[in-house]
Formats: C-alpha cells, structure tokens, sequence
C-alpha cells in the first residue's frame, strides 16, 4: 500500500511523558473520521532529539514541524493539513520573528548536526523490525558473516578509528583483538546501557529509538570474537528502552537474526536483558560484570581486563551502547569512510546531551572536533533570558568545565583532556552566571560519595574529605590552605583509586580551581558567593528608598520575617531568614538585592 | 537462636514461577529480585527470608545486595510515590527547591513516608527527560519544567485519587 502522507510522532521518553502517546492515539481518530486512515501512515519513533519542543509531530512530505503538541490538536492538525492541505501556523516551529515555518532542514538546531548514531532515530518506529531492514539494516551482519573473516572485521574497526564512546575512548578494535586472541570454550559479548550519568539520556534514545543497531552489532561481535552469547547491561530506570528491546530481541530471533544458525550459517547467538538497580559504579566495566553475576557490583583490579577474564572469568567484549550502534554502518560503508569524519585521532561523530541553561536543549549529534561555539550558539541557541553564558561542564561527575575563554576549541578527545575535562558518555551541561562553580562541583562530589562503593580507601576516603572541605567553604568557614589540600587529596584520589569512578571524582573540584579560583577564593577570603548560590554566605536586604511598601513580598515570605506598613519601606529580620529567595522573586521594583 | 524470626510466609505463585524460569540461568538473584520489588513495592524481610530457602542462596547475600543497589528499597512507599529528579540538569534549574517546598507542603523530607501512608517521597538521579527540568514523577506521571507554585496542585491531584 502506497502513502500519500506520514506523519511522525516522537515516542521517546521525553516526549511521551507529555502525553505523545495520547496524540498517536488521538491522530489515529481523526483519520479514521475523515476516511484517510488509508492514504497516511503514522509511525511513533524514536526521540527527534529536540526536547526542549517537545512533543514533536513531523509531517512529510511538506516537511512541517510541529512543536509543543497536545493530544487536542490532533483534530486541528488531521482536519487542516492532512485534509484541506494547509499547515496549522500556530504549532510550526517558529526560531525567530524572521524566520518562520522553518522546514526541517532549515531548522539551525539541525543543520550542524551529522547523524550516524542517531540515523534512525526519529526515523523509523523502533517497534517494527521491516522498517530497520528497510533502512539497510542487518545488512552489516549478512555482510560480516558471508563476506568476512574475523579478522576482516577487526581490521576494519581499526581503519575507521573506532574508539569507546562511554568515557574513556579506548580503541574498539584492540577490545575485539585481544578477545579473539584468547583461547576458550566460552566467550561473551556485553552492552553498557548502564547510563548513570546524571544529565545524559544518549544511550537510552538510541535504545528507544533504534533498538536494533544495537542486537546487530553485538552479533558482529560474536561472530568476530567467537563468543555465542551476549547481554544487555541496562538501568532499571528506563522501562521504555527495556521493552523496546525485549521486543527487537523476540523479533530477530524470529527472523532468524539471532540464536541459532543466523542467516542459514552456522553462527549462533543469543542475546539477554538484564537490570541494573541503580548504582553509578555498575558503569564501570568490571563493576557491570560483577551485578550481571548476580553480586553487589564492586570493581575489580584491572589487569586482568575483561578482554581476557570477564564475565565468570571468560573473555568478554564489553562496549557502550553509543559505540555499538556505530558498528553496524562502519561495516556497510567502510572504515575509510568513518575515519574521515571527525578530527585527527578522534574519528566519527559523538552524541551529546544538551541541558542545562541553553535554549534548545535536546539530543545532538555532531562530528568529533566540533567548536564549542558551534554547539551552545548554533546548535543550542544560546543561553536563554539574556544571561551570560559562564561554562560548560563535560564528562559529568568524572569531566570538569570548559569555560569562555575557551570555547571555540574543537570538542574531542584530545582537546578536552588537555583542558582538564573528559568526553564522558555525552552530557554537556550548561551554566550562566546564576551558577556557583563552588555549588557545582559540591554537587558532583556528593554524587560520588554516595555511589562510591567503598571498595578501595582513596575514593571512600577521599572523596568524603573532599566533600567536607567543599562543604565547609560553601559555609564560609573555608581556609587558604584548603585549596591546596583539595589538589594533594585529587592527586592521590587520581593514582590510587582502584577504579573509574575514583580515579575521576576529583575532577570537577579540580577543574573548577583550576578555572575559577577567584570566585573559590571569594568565599574562603571574603565569605561571599559571587553568584548569590550558597545560602551561608548569601543575606537578602530591601532598598529603602526603592520599596514602594506593595507588600508582596511580606505575603510571599514563607517565615514571615519581612516587617512594613503598607506604602512603607519594608525590612527584613535576617535573623529569622531562611534566605529562600521568594522576596527576591517577587519583587517588581528591584528593591530587594542579594548579597 | 534468632529472638526476631520473622513468622513464615508463602510466596505468590507469579514470583515462584518467575524463580522457577531463572532457576539454572546464573547471575539470577538480582532479576528475582527486581520481580519481588515489582510485586511488593519493596523487600519485605519475611518474604527475602523465604526467598533465600525457595533459592538456596544465604540471606545475607540478599540483604548485601539489596542495600548495595539504591533501586531496591526496604521499607514500604507510600501510596503515591514521588520522586524528585536531582540530576545536574534538574539541579541547576532548582529541583532542592521543589524537595524543600514539599517537605512544607506535606511535612516529609527524602526517603519519608507520610504518616497517613499516602506520599512517599524520593530524590532520584535523572529520569532522562531532562529537556523538561526541573522534573518531578508521582507514580508514574511525569511533570516537566515545574515552579514550586505548581506543586499543591499536582500533590492534591494524586491525593484525591489515592
């Protein structure tokens, strides 16, 4: 049957918590009242990766992108466009006053964007096997198991320079290499989806979005290392993903895509889900391997790497799932064709979550050795209410901030190692000058003290020390010799500790010294926090000469201390202040400061 | 001999067939796990008790890695489940703020229940949606780029359906 039309809805979990599903439902309705179920195909996808607009609706081919959708405009949008032809204006997606209607094309959040890992996300519904297939897929793994060796493989992972897209960024082939070197009865293949980072959702779109790239490139793993047997590693937390996968695993194994003889070959592999239960370290590969045993998930000294004794002490080839889902179209296309993208020793391109303080946060995807720039300002569109853009922190607990001065450095491996940061999974959190630098990276250390597992004396240690020193600053009781202390316990934190988790805590406290020292020092030296964050060093005053005594602010006060006839200066008691910063909101004079 | 012996109890058929299926599969616990929490909305400690005889595995290997993984929880929830996202994303755009103004709204901090057992309350690492920060979950509803204002509502609302 021919379309006419079809109409895309994203059906990732951003969007489907604000009711995509209804709207699926809803579109379904109207069709059917107009009799043009038959002519349009609707299809719920993957996430679209702008979330910020979210929900979306793509109309094809006019190519209309439909923001902030509600299930109530499904009437509106069947009986205007799909009916009469004619676009809904008020749901368009509009980026200024100059430019309205963008096509999909046109859009600036899209047009710097290079999508390999995301190629069928938003594309395809994730739920329906043909689709994948229809979009070259599987192709990849008929071509490795007729045409190639093992070896062919590996050395086509090597050409196109393929490295871990979970932080590190080992190189791929070498984990295959040393995999298939091994000799044993029993091999195994894993996929992190154990994405912990607070701040980032990549794996999980891809999971949601194009389940099977990832089944398929697992089962290239297989065959190239000689393991029959693989598992998915994934967080509990992400029910969407989960069943979108145990879906794609029932129906490869019922084509014959996976378990035995694959492709009338004789090359069989099976592949398992199981759940994380929340906990960070569990990202850290030896971790991961001890919570699919079944164990509490404590890393393991390294060597032996997992390549050699892994999972139940047999070699195992254990990648994230950004990587894998790269694998499939290096092998259909080439490593020549991979390695040109991207810069230098950084090839291929890299997802990245954009959230924090910027106007289009969403999912991007762009080519390793992208500026900086490229991403806040033509991507991301900038920081949102007329704020000041102050950093970007990358590599989440284990990265630190890549500030102002340098922002036009291209963003890969190298580069962001030498400013002290780390590519991570992909989030990118954006910060403005509301932000306290001393307040961020107390965040990320709280984090990490309490999903350290306690294993090792430098990360359980050291990273509660750490945490106090930042705490006691943030209190104004900061001394001028914590500084130096926060460096000698980060070093030793760095060498000592016996994992990822560790061996990276200090970093964001680290980096922030090392970028902001001036606003860490006003709070040691003069007991201010710069931008107003840190409530111990933070009093909130009304300008007598700028309070018209409206009162609002005494009824915001949830304590009430603000104290004032009407049409009088009002005051407030800062003993009893809980420094909420409720006055400071609600006021429309500018009469309350912060200092 | 244990003072404390929790009286015996029998397991729902729905999780002995679920042991049953992942009997020989190894690395097992933690799945059976997860279908017992799914079940009862925790660990009860008589039903781990039975669990560790029906699988043979001590109960302490249970209990160490209940309290390991943050997801299994020991103590009951209350009806309503509400989690606060204090993810960075969520962080920055003032999710303690929200965790403040429903321990005024309703008198329970983190990890609390209230007396009523209508609300329990949870602060989580991200929920993924982080284009809607700051974001709070009620079950399993999810409510993106929230003021504190918006709370009462959203409380009274799964309060009147509880």
């Amino acid at each position: 049957m021919a379309y006419n039309q079809y109409i895309l809805i994203c059906g990732g979990t951003g969007c489907e918590s604000s009711k995509a599903d209804d709207i699926y439902c809803n579109i379904l309705d109207e069709l059917d009242k107009v009799g043009a179920r038959a002519d349009v195909q609707v299809v719920k996808t993957g996430c679209f990766g702008f979330c910020e607009k979210g929900p979306i609706v793509k109309v094809l081919p006019d190519e209309a992108f439909y923001v902030e959708v509600k299930p109530e405009d499904a009437a509106e949008l069947v009986a205007e466009h799909i009916v009469k032809g004619r676009a809904v204006e008020r749901l368009l997606y509009k980026e200024d006053e100059s430019k309205q209607h963008a096509k999909i094309d046109d859009i600036s959040f899209y047009q710097k964007q290079f999508r390999v890992v995301l190629r069928n996300c938003g594309f395809i519904n994730p739920e329906n096997i043909e689709e994948y297939i229809a979009r070259d897929g599987y192709l990849a793994l008929e071509k490795a198991l007729t045409e190639m060796s093992g070896d062919d493989v590996i050395a086509e992972l090597e050409k196109a320079g393929l490295r871990g897209r979970g932080g590190a960024g080992f190189p791929t082939f070498k984990k295959w290499l040393f995999t298939k070197q091994v000799e044993s009865d029993q091999k195994y293949v894993v996929c992190n989806a154990d994405e912990g980072d607070p701040g980032a959702y990549m794996d999980r779109s891809v999971l949601e979005g194009d389940p099977h790239s990832v089944l398929e490139a697992m089962a290239i793993a297989g065959y190239t290392v000689g393991a029959d047997r693989g598992y998915i590693y994934i967080r509990a937390e992400y029910p969407l993903a989960i069943r979108r996968l145990e879906k794609a695993i029932k129906d490869a194994t019922e084509m014959g895509l996976l378990g035995k003889n694959i492709l009338g070959t004789d090359f069989s592999f099976d592949i398992e889900i199981r759940l994380g239960a929340g906990a960070f370290v569990c990202g850290e590969e030896t971790a991961l391997l001890a919570s699919i045993e079944g164990e509490r998930g404590m890393p393991r000294p390294r060597p032996p790497f997992p390549a050699v004794k892994g999972l139940w002490q047999k070699p195992t080839v254990i990648n994230n799932v950004e990587t894998w889902a790269n694998i499939p179209v290096i092998i259909t296309r080439g490593g020549d064709w991979f390695s040109k993208i991207g810069n230098g020793p950084s090839t291929g391109t890299k997802v990245f979550a954009l959230t924090g303080k910027i106007r289009n946060s969403g999912l991007v995807e762009v080519p390793m050795g992208t500026p900086l720039r490229d991403i806040i300002y033509n991507i991301g569109g900038g920081i949102p209410d007329g704020k000041a853009f102050k950093a970007v922190q990358t590599g989440g607990p284990s990265g630190g901030v890549i500030t102002a001065d340098n922002i036009d450095v291209p963003i890969d491996f190298e580069h962001l190692k030498e400013l002290g940061s780390i590519m991570g999974s992909g989030g990118m959190i954006v910060m403005d000058e509301d932000d306290c630098m001393l307040d961020v990276a107390k965040f990320y250390l709280e984090f990490t003290v309490e999903e350290s597992c306690g294993k090792c004396a430098p990360c359980r240690v050291g990273g509660r020390k750490l945490h106090t020193i930042l705490e006691d600053i943030s209190k104004g009781k900061g001394k001028p010799e914590h500084l130096d202390q926060i460096a000698e316990i980060g070093q030793a934190m760095q060498r000592a500790s016996l994992c990822g988790l560790g061996q990276t805590a200090p970093n964001p406290a680290l980096s922030v010294i090392k970028y902001f020292r001036e606003e860490i020092e006003a709070h040691i030296n003069e007991q201010t926090c710069p931008a107003g964050v840190c409530k111990d060093l933070v009093q909130y005053f009304i300008l007598p000469d700028k309070c018209i005594g409206c009162t609002l602010c005494a009824r915001r006060c949830p304590v009430n201390v603000i104290s004032g006839e009407r049409k009088q200066p009002h005051e407030i008691d800062q003993d009893g202040c809980i420094k909420c910063g409720e006055c400071f909101n609600a006021c429309k004079f500018g009469a309350v400061v912060r200092r | 001999m244990a003072t404390h012996a929790p009286e015996k109890v029998t397991l729902p058929d729905e999780l002995l067939s679920f042991v049953e299926e992942w009997r020989d599969k190894p690395g097992n616990l933690i799945m059976v796990l997860h279908k017992m929490q799914q079940i009862y909305g925790y660990i009860p400690r008589a039903e781990a008790l039975e669990l560790a005889r029906v699988m043979d595995v001590p109960l302490a290997k249970i209990y160490g890695v209940i309290t390991f993984y943050h997801y299994f929880k020991l103590k009951k929830p209350g009806k309503n489940k509400i989690q606060v996202c204090m993810g960075t994303a969520c962080y920055l755009k003032g999710g303690q703020d929200l965790i403040d103004e429903i321990e005024n709204l309703i008198g329970i901090g983190v990890n609390q229940t209230t007396e009523d057992d209508v609300f329990s309350m949870e602060s989580v690492r991200c929920v993924g949606c982080c284009g809607l920060a700051p974001v709070v979950m009620v079950n399993d509803e999810v409510y993106g780029k929230l003021k504190k204002g918006d709370l009462p509502e959203i409380l009274a609302k799964h309060r009147g359906e509880s």
